[in-house]
C-alpha cells in the first residue's frame, strides 16, 4: 500500500517561499493569484496493513514540524 | 571541563566550535559521532555546531534531532548539563524540543552571511555572564534557515522570563522579535544563529565570541 502526506504550513505562518512564487507569477503576467502556499508531498510505500496510527505517528515525529506545519494523510490503495 | 561536540554528516563548524573549546578549557573536547548513542561519561558541556547536517533534508536540523546521539543529549540537558546549538545546532535543539519555536527560510530568502549587532538581552545566565546587561556585541552570522518563529504566548513568555539572550539590532532575516538566541526554562540550554566561535580570536576580526565561552566555563566552574 501506498500513502502521500500532505505538508503545510500552518495558517498565519509567513511563507517566503510562496510568497516568491506568487511574485514570480505575478511577473509572468499571472495576475489572478491571490496568494500562493508551498507545502511538501511525501509518498510512503508500506507494507500492507501498516496501521493510520502508525501513519500517523510518522508524520508527528518526523515528517511534519507540528509547531509549524500541518500534515494530512491520503492512503493509496495499490491494484496487485 | 570535559566537553563534547555532537559531529552530525553535514557538520562544518564542529571544528571551530572544538578549537574554541579547547583554547577556554584547556582540553580538547571529545567529538562524538551522531550515530552513537552515549555522552562520554562525565560530560560537563555540550556543544552542537554549525552546518548543514543531513544536508538540511526535510527541514535544517530535522533528521539531526532524530538522531541516537540526541536521545543521549536530551537526558543530559534534563540532568542540568549545559547545551549550546549553534546556528545548525539552534535548529536540532528546536527540533528535538529542547528549545521552543522553529527557524523557518529567511524572510528575505537569501542566504545572510555577514557580521551583525546583537544586543545581550540578558547577563543572568551561564552563556552570558561574560557580558553586561544590555552590551552590544557582534558575531557573524551564515544561514538560510534562521527566521525564528514561535507563536505569540510563547514569545511573551520567552520575553518575560528573561529568556531572550540576544536580539538582532538591525533586520537580519524576519525573526519574531528579532531574537537572535534563546534559553531554554533551565537557563541550561542556549540556541542562537549567530557564531561566537567565529569571533573568537583577533585573527576573526572580532573576539567578542570569547567571552560567551570564558563566561560559561566560570559559571560552570563555580
Amino acid at each position: 500500500m501506498k500513502a502521500r502526506v500532505f505538508v503545510t504550513l500552518k495558517n498565519g505562518v509567513l511563507d517566503p517561499q510562496g510568497k516568491a512564487i506568487h511574485h514570480a507569477l505575478d511577473g509572468l503576467g499571472f495576475s489572478g493569484v491571490n496568494d500562493v502556499r508551498a507545502g511538501k508531498l511525501i509518498e510512503l510505500d508500506l507494507a500492507e496493513g501498516t496501521s493510520e496510527a502508525d501513519i500517523e505517528a510518522m508524520c508527528r515525529k518526523l515528517l511534519a514540524n507540528t509547531v509549524i506545519e500541518n500534515f494530512r494523510i491520503e492512503r493509496v490503495e495499490t491494484v496487485a | 571541563m570535559r566537553s563534547a561536540v555532537i559531529v552530525f554528516p553535514g557538520s562544518n563548524c564542529d571544528r571551530d566550535l572544538a578549537v574554541a573549546l579547547a583554547a577556554v578549557t584547556g582540553a580538547k573536547p571529545t567529538m562524538v559521532w551522531h550515530r552513537d548513542s552515549e555522552l562520554p561519561a562525565g560530560t560537563e558541556f555540550i556543544g552542537i555546531p554549525g552546518g548543514f547536517s543531513y544536508g538540511d533534508y526535510l527541514r535544517s536540523g530535522a533528521m539531526a534531532a532524530r538522531s541516537p546521539i540526541m536521545a543521549a543529549v536530551t537526558v543530559a540537558a534534563a540532568r542540568g548539563v549545559p547545551v549550546i546549538g549553534i546556528c545548525n545546532g539552534f535548529q536540532v535543539l528546536t527540533e528535538a524540543g529542547l528549545l521552543p519555536g522553529a527557524l523557518m527560510r529567511n524572510a528575505g530568502l537569501n542566504f545572510v552571511c555577514r557580521s551583525v549587532p546583537l544586543k545581550v538581552e540578558t547577563s543572568q545566565s551561564l552563556f552570558t555572564a561574560g557580558y553586561d546587561q544590555g552590551e552590544e556585541i557582534a558575531f557573524p552570522v551564515a544561514h538560510h534557515d534562521g527566521n525564528y518563529q514561535a507563536d505569540e504566548a510563547t514569545l511573551d513568555r520567552l520575553e518575560g522570563e528573561g529568556r531572550v539572550a540576544l536580539r538582532y539590532l538591525d533586520e537580519v532575516n524576519g525573526s519574531a522579535r528579532r531574537i537572535a538566541g534563546i534559553l531554554n526554562d533551565a537557563g541550561n540550554v542556549l540556541g542562537l544563529m549567530p557564531h561566537p566561535e567565529r569571533a573568537f580570536e583577533p585573527a576573526h576580526g572580532a573576539t567578542d565570541g570569547r567571552r560567551l565561552f570564558e563566561g560559561l566555563i566560570e559559571q560552570v566552574a563555580a
